[in-house]
């Protein structure tokens, strides 16, 4: 690692311990933790990019087969994905609070936070899973003896299944990863890693989060409430 | 003209300043990530274009003597899926702009090391997928992977090519990534946008587009491999899909893709004509908007290989108009580059005659690029040699001759070595005379109706396919005589100096090679990127 001094006229970061944590190729803690940000805000842009591709896909098809889409959507749960929005929102509401608790230097409710976000996020995974299942058992799955049935237009509904498994398994995939971040930031916060000097990861990481629920928060609308009940009976 | 610590003899430069191979494999010097990065585009290169000379061979009689027409798919599939993934996207960002980025700035390194590395192994990754595919057969699909043949009946590997390809673009996103952050929050004191080298401007606008593009180029591929892999379909009609979506897709990406491959090397050429011209760029900030215009126009164009697909006829029109839109921040650059060199003192080095090159086969590809934005033209040229020699012109004929340019021009600076001149300037000048000869006659081929992707074709095409033929041999031998005295020059050519071209931004300031920390002390800039002590030396030619 380079010795490096820092510049004459930039002071290092006011807390004492705060200078150990600057990588060697930054002025100071202010410069890496902008950098830092931005870097995750950029990351967030190539996200929305990502499943753009698939709310286009999604907005293409249903504009063009409506009906198959809107009697598909009937067969969602709409009990569990309301259920299920509500976890995931409540899992932001504990992961901005285990920022705040970051910020303010109590260590242990940053655990604990964590610990609840983990809970939700582990709770929400866990619906979706018997979700799929079910969708599984009643032939949903498109390309495995798909069959909807009393769907309008049937020959366009794998088109809404295939959607639907392609952006909740997107979603629940970072969701996944998630977890496994959020595993090792309790670590780390035990170890008292965390407080008001220096806690971008967990920060950041409260971006990453709060960006996959917002996900979630277009999916639900999209897949389980618009057109249910404009079905031609 | 810019404070900077004079470069001290030094002994340690980032090549010898640790170790081993583990030292260069666990690096987080964006220097030494700069060399892993041209031994793998320089691997895929060469791989690619070993495919290039298979193709070129079968093409040389109109019979398939060669090879039956399966193999022949899979030859032009590899040689695209090689060049567009694994070399020319990677080959100026993740290699020129990875070294340079930070020096020209006066930072000791890119904002995310880590990140920088782990992009370098995503990369290799995404490359070990491609050859894996390779090796068990390759793929068949040509390297646009249009459904429904590459999802419901095409024999080849194409999940593990477009996992390959799905994994080295998340390379290309951090790469991107990073520029973005480096460029925004690791400037040297005094550094405004303004004086920002050129490189630098063409890097930023390359990085948006790879940061914008990318992924959604990643989620099509990803959904391409769920309905190969698990019939979930979303593009087979016999899925209730629809082909044209996945046109549209891919092409959101792959037509912005161009510029990414050609903004940096735009970047590369700014450099080396004003260096060489001793004088400052024409236009500093119409080539730096321009490069960003170009960006920006390079998303709202992608209809236009979608002629002939479906598409509306009014998309069309409006696809056709906004194409000839980006010929503008283009002929800027072109005009600005020419108007540079007017009065200059030019010098005509290796890497001015690649730059020089650059010029005349750029203009040369853009120009029938409008051709082939005229919708009318189009239907006529569509799929035709024509199309190959228009986006060779481009690719080969642009994005590498600025690789190749700027290879020269930072060589002294990377390796702290001299090339032997004399070489150098003849195998510019055979890449020229052989670029030409294999690709302008393909331009008459596909005028006179010769559809690309057949091994075989009508007899009376094959003067001018002899022509192209020998014309790659030519290209070849051009490609091949850099790769020696380079290799020859590590260890034989002569000490560059700090400055050997007399330039005058920040990367010059330090010492050939640099150390790891790139400056002695930071730098603080007072002044534009380009200012050239002896302006009376502009009036003199």
């Amino acid at each position: 690692m380079a010795s490096h001094t820092a510049e004459p006229g930039v002071t290092s970061h006011g807390a004492p311990h705060a200078t150990s944590t600057i990588q060697h190729h930054f002025e100071s803690a202010d410069q890496q933790k902008d950098a830092s940000t931005i870097g995750m805000w950029v990351f967030l842009v190539t996200e929305v990019m990502f499943f753009g591709g698939l709310f286009l896909a999604y907005f293409v098809y249903r504009q063009a087969y409506p009906a198959a889409f809107a009697s598909a959507s009937n067969k969602t749960n709409l009990l569990i994905g309301a259920v299920n929005t509500t976890v995931l929102i409540c899992s932001s509401l504990t992961m901005a609070l285990a920022v705040r608790s970051a910020a303010i230097g109590k260590k242990n409710l940053i655990v604990l936070f964590l610990i609840l976000t983990l809970l939700l996020g582990g709770t929400f995974l866990g619906v979706k899973a018997y979700e799929y299942n079910d969708k599984w058992v009643h032939h949903e799955v498109p390309g495995h003896n798909f069959d909807c049935e009393g769907c309008t237009d049937a020959g366009h509904t794998p088109l809404f299944f295939a959607l639907y498994f392609g952006m909740t398994g997107l979603h629940a995939t970072h969701m996944i990863v998630g977890v496994g971040i959020i595993l090792f930031l309790i670590a780390q916060a035990r170890k008292g890693a965390y407080g008001p000097a220096w806690h971008t990861p967990v920060e950041l990481f409260g971006l990453y989060w709060h960006f996959v629920d917002i996900v979630w928060i277009f999916l639900f609308p999209l897949l389980y409430l618009i057109d249910r009940s404009a079905v031609p009976k | 003209m810019i404070t900077a610590t004079p470069p001290v003899e030094t002994k340690k430069s980032y090549l010898n300043q640790t170790e081993g191979l583990k030292s260069w494999l666990l690096t987080h010097d964006h220097k030494r990530i700069c060399i892993l990065y041209l031994l793998g585009v320089t691997f895929f290169f060469a791989l690619g274009g070993i495919f290039a000379v298979l193709i070129r061979l079968e093409l040389a009689t109109p019979v398939g003597d060669l090879v039956e027409s399966n193999t022949y798919n899979k030859f032009f599939t590899m040689h695209g899926i090689i060049m567009v993934f694994l070399f020319l996207i990677p080959s100026i960002p993740a290699v020129l702009g990875n070294f340079l980025i930070p020096l020209m700035i006066g930072a000791k390194d890119v904002a995310f090391p880590r990140v920088n590395l782990l992009s370098w192994y995503i990369y290799m990754i995404g490359g070990l997928f491609v050859l894996t595919a390779l090796f068990m057969g390759g793929v068949d699909t040509g390297w646009t992977f249009y459904t429904p043949f590459s999802t419901s009946y095409s024999n080849g590997y194409v999940i593990a090519t477009g996992l390959g390809i799905f994994i080295a673009g998340f390379s290309s996103i951090l790469t991107g990534l990073n520029f973005i952050v480096t460029i925004h929050r690791m400037r040297a004191p005094g550094l405004t946008w303004f004086r920002l080298p050129l490189f630098v401007w063409a890097h930023y606008a390359t990085s948006m587009i790879q940061v914008l593009g990318t992924p959604v180029v990643a989620v099509t591929l990803f959904l391409l491999v769920l309905e190969r892999g698990l019939h979930i379909g979303f593009f087979d009609p016999a899925y209730g899909g629809d082909p044209v979506l996945f046109q549209h897709m891919f092409w959101f990406y792959s037509h912005p893709a161009v510029y990414i491959m050609i903004l940096p090397s735009m970047g590369v050429v700014t450099e080396i004509i004003t260096t060489f011209s001793s004088k400052k760029p024409f236009g500093y900030t119409f080539i730096a908007f321009s490069s960003v215009a170009i960006a920006v126009f390079g998303f709202i164009v992608w209809g236009h290989h979608l002629f002939v697909s479906g598409q509306s006829a009014y998309a069309g029109m409006v696809f056709s108009i906004l194409s000839y839109v980006v010929s503008i921040p283009s002929a800027i650059k072109v005009f600005n580059w020419t108007a540079t060199m007017y009065k200059g003192s030019v010098r005509l080095t290796t890497p001015m005659l690649y730059a020089l090159g650059f010029i005349g086969l750029f203009t040369i590809g853009g120009l029938t690029g409008l051709f082939l934005a005229s919708l009318g033209m189009n239907v006529h040229l569509t799929d035709t040699y024509f199309v190959i020699a228009h986006f060779h012109y481009v690719m080969v004929g642009g994005a590498i001759m600025g690789f190749l340019g700027g290879i020269h021009y930072w060589w002294p600076k990377i390796f702290g070595r001299m090339y032997h001149e004399g070489w150098s300037k003849v195998s510019a000048i055979i890449i020229f005379i052989g670029f030409n000869l294999t690709f302008f006659p393909q331009f008459i081929l596909g005028y006179m109706g010769m559809p690309r992707r057949y091994h075989v074709y009508p007899p009376e095409f094959q003067v001018l396919n002899v022509l192209s033929s020998a014309g790659a041999s030519i290209l070849g031998l051009g490609y091949l005589i850099p790769f020696c005295y380079l290799l020859w020059s590590l260890k034989y050519g002569p000490i560059a100096p700090p400055n050997p071209w007399g330039a005058t931004t920040l990367e010059w300031q330090t010492a050939s090679p640099p150390p790891t920390e790139n400056f002695e002390v930071t730098p603080v800039v007072t002044q534009e990127a380009y200012t050239y002590t002896s302006e009376e030396v502009v009036h003199v030619g």
